[in-house]
């Protein structure tokens, strides 16, 4: 009995619908896409206790006092304890030489700062504040630590 | 002279197959990129910058993030509601972070706040967070380049 062979023909195959989903799915994404920047915490120390209860912790110095004055939102005037410092690059540069900076590994011994801000004053002069006594980016663009512990004063309403 | 033969009156095919292999690629690119949890990132907070910002080695167990937009205001489920009246919404996270097993004073309240925002919104909303048991706190800031 002989099998007749069929031609083999070459079947065409419309890709167009493919193509349309491809792009659909392409559209999609391009959309619900957006670029992320990467973003990091500074960890407070808030606790719920009031300072003045129970036994104050031996290991910490007194705090370091910093002041943030504003004017109208904007930074005004810097103060460390009782003196004015200029901006923040000499405030980092008086915590240096307070903690001394001995390497990536410091991180301030006992020192605590607190921060003491008008209630006006823009968050981002806080953040730049506790950037400069937290620490800064060596040559190498390593982290150097400076101090760790920060906590806040009860707002100041002018 | 010799004629000149017309040429052939067959349409053109256009191989197709590459174009479909780039838009694969940039189908997988965009992919891999996309981020579903935007959750927590809200448009109208513009962070501060800071050079020491970094994402934590280790993400937090339990986090519970707070945005704060440039009048003071918090959002909640993308609605700005005053610091005043938040009482009622953490009591809410509390419950939710309850049935997932965390404890108020085991979660990291995470605070987003725009950059113009007042400090004193901030704190008031940290003492608010406080009076709801809740303990541990970090300021977010984004990478400066």
């Amino acid at each position: 009995m002989r099998i007749k062979k069929k031609n083999l023909e070459k079947v065409p195959v419309d890709m167009t619908p493919m193509i349309d989903i491809v792009f659909q799915l392409q559209a999609f994404f391009v959309m619900t896409f957006s670029f992320v920047t990467p973003e990091g915490d500074f960890n407070i120390k808030m606790p719920l206790a009031a300072p003045s209860e129970g036994t104050p912790d031996e290991e910490l110095l007194p705090p370091i006092k910093i002041q943030l004055k504003s004017a109208g939102g904007a930074l005004s005037s810097i103060m460390m304890g009782d003196r004015s410092v200029q901006d923040f690059g000499v405030l980092r540069g008086e915590v240096m030489s307070m903690v001394g900076n001995t390497g990536p590994s410091s991180e301030g011994g006992g020192y605590e700062v607190e921060f003491a801000c008008d209630y006006d004053l823009h968050y981002e002069h806080v953040i730049a504040a506790i950037t400069a006594v937290t620490g800064y980016k060596s040559r190498d663009g390593q982290t150097v630590k400076l101090i760790e512990k920060i906590k806040f004063a009860p707002p100041q309403k002018q | 002279m010799p004629k000149l033969k017309s040429g052939s009156n067959e349409p053109a095919e256009i191989d197709l197959t590459p174009m479909i292999d780039m838009t694969f690629q940039l189908i997988a690119f965009f992919m891999v990129l996309l981020n579903f949890t935007k959750a927590e990132v809200d448009d109208r907070v513009k962070l501060p910058t800071s050079e020491l910002a970094k994402p934590p080695e280790q993400p937090p167990e339990h986090p519970l993030t707070l945005q704060v937009i440039a009048d003071g205001r918090v959002l909640f489920l993308g609605d700005p509601v005053q610091i005043e009246n938040i009482g009622g919404y953490l009591d809410r996270e509390k419950a939710r972070l309850a049935a997932e097993g965390a404890n108020p004073s085991d979660t990291l309240v995470i605070i987003r706040a725009h950059a113009k925002c007042p400090t004193g919104r901030v704190q008031d909303l940290i003492k608010a967070c406080q009076q709801a048991r809740f303990e541990k706190f970090a300021l977010r800031a984004s990478e400066k380049k």
